[in-house]
């Protein structure tokens, strides 16, 4: 049996660098909704707490996490000593995406995995002579 | 209490057996409340078991069957339950404070949470972030790899660092803009070598260098002139123009220590790095 991603909503309350309406929206819905939820206020500063309730969600299987970038997520989680899976994490981007995007990606069945992929840095610039 | 050992309380809206769901407005008034306040909220019904992680303590609110929480088996004596059957929201958040008091938790608010996140699929361990911060955020880990070691030194909205990373590693993620929030980087963003070079010596020691070049054209001109003021007020035009050009704040520039200092922590950082590059060598060459 195909097993309900997690959901965790991040609130970026120390920097509010994702939209007030789109946060207070996404927040909404989930509590509109019927479904259980994490809900924190900030994970950049759970992550610089090294804050073990990251490695508790890192480790409890599927997950969507609301927040912002993927790559930033991912980031936070791994310096937290917490490695999110990328074969199921997905990241639903309240810094770019709308709250009706954000709220479909949050509810639709399944999980689309999209954190960065590793990958070596590109060749450094050549320099101005 | 350090950062990295610090309680944190959690709060939890159990919905479950023996308590009747809250209406979707108290949850949504209640759990943005808390959140502000910097607590993690967890909404669960029956199906899902919520215990206290590590270092982390518990209080359930619900509205419970006459008033009363079920048992809820304790960990440590660090959960609590309370009924929160028509309690307004201050109520609310003066038992979560007083629970995070008197449980020693960590008073979120207190640091804004701003310090650099390494993409270590990018970083190359170059170490010139190293050498370069003069507050001591980075330090290596026992396999000399880069680390960020003192979140909470780094210089509140202050990015220099990551303008030095010539792979574009290292990201401030409450930064406005791409690639250091985290956005996607592209070819674009690892060509700016001439304005990493610029800030690289703005903060290690040569702008005292540059201030000196200016004063001294400046004292030509105007020999007679020199006053401190006048010194002073130079100072700020040519640490503005650079804060602008850096995107540097102003305050952080303005409360850059004195010469002396930063060069000796240039040295200090430069040396740390330089250590661990030799070790990185010599692990290499065994
Ligand atoms: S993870 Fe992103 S959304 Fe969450 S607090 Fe940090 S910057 Fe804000
Ligand atoms: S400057 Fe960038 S690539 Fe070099 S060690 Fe620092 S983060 Fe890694």
């Amino acid at each position: 049996m195909e097993v309900n991603p997690r959901l965790l909503y991040c609130n970026c309350t120390y920097a509010k660098v994702v939209p007030r309406a789109t946060a207070a929206g996404v927040l909404r819905k989930l509590c509109d909704s019927e479904a259980s939820f994490d809900a924190v206020a900030d994970l950049c500063e759970m992550s610089a707490r090294n804050d073990p309730m990251l490695q508790e969600m890192a480790r409890g299987g599927p997950i969507k996490i609301a927040a912002c970038f993927p790559r930033a997520v991912h980031w936070l989680f791994s310096a937290a000593n917490a490695p999110l899976d990328r074969e199921s994490t997905e990241v639903v981007n309240l810094r770019s995406d709308s709250v009706d995007e954000a709220v479909d990606k949050l509810f639709r069945p399944g999980l689309q995995p999209n954190l960065p992929l590793e990958s070596p840095p590109a060749a450094a610039p050549e320099k101005e002579s | 209490m350090s950062l990295t050992d610090s309680r944190t309380l959690r709060i939890v809206l159990f919905e479950g057996q023996g308590s009747e769901p809250l209406d979707p407005a108290t949850r949504f008034e209640t759990a943005s409340a808390l959140l502000t306040e910097g607590f993690s909220v967890s909404r669960t019904d029956a199906g899902e078991a919520v215990s206290p992680t590590d270092r982390q303590s518990l209080l359930v609110l619900g509205n419970f069957a006459g008033g009363q929480a079920p048992p809820f088996p304790a960990v440590d004596g660090n959960v609590s339950a309370e009924d929160i059957d028509e309690l307004p929201i201050d109520g609310i958040l003066a038992l979560a404070r007083s629970r995070q008091e008197s449980q020693d938790a960590f008073p979120h608010g207190d640091w804004k949470p701003w310090f650099p996140v390494i993409d270590y699929d990018r970083c190359t361990n170059c170490m010139q972030c190293l050498s370069f911060c003069l507050f001591g955020v980075y330090g290596v880990d026992d396999d000399n790899r880069l680390e960020v070691r003192n979140n909470d030194s780094c210089k509140t909205n202050c990015p220099a660092c990551s303008r030095v990373c010539p792979e574009a590693a290292i990201m401030f993620p409450k930064y406005r803009s791409g690639p250091i929030n985290g956005d996607q980087v592209n070819a674009a963003d690892l060509n700016r070598e001439k304005m990493k070079i610029d800030i690289s010596s703005l903060l290690g020691g040569d702008v005292y260098q540059l201030l000196r070049d200016r004063s001294e054209k400046a004292k030509s001109r105007f020999a007679k002139e020199r006053s401190p003021d006048k010194a002073l007020n130079e100072r700020k035009k040519c640490l503005t123009k650079l804060a602008q050009t850096g995107d540097i704040p102003e305050e952080v520039l303005m409360s850059l220590p004195s010469p002396e200092e930063i060069q000796l922590r240039a040295r200090e950082a430069a040396q740390k790095a330089d250590d661990a590059r030799n070790a990185i060598a010599n692990n290499n060459g065994n």
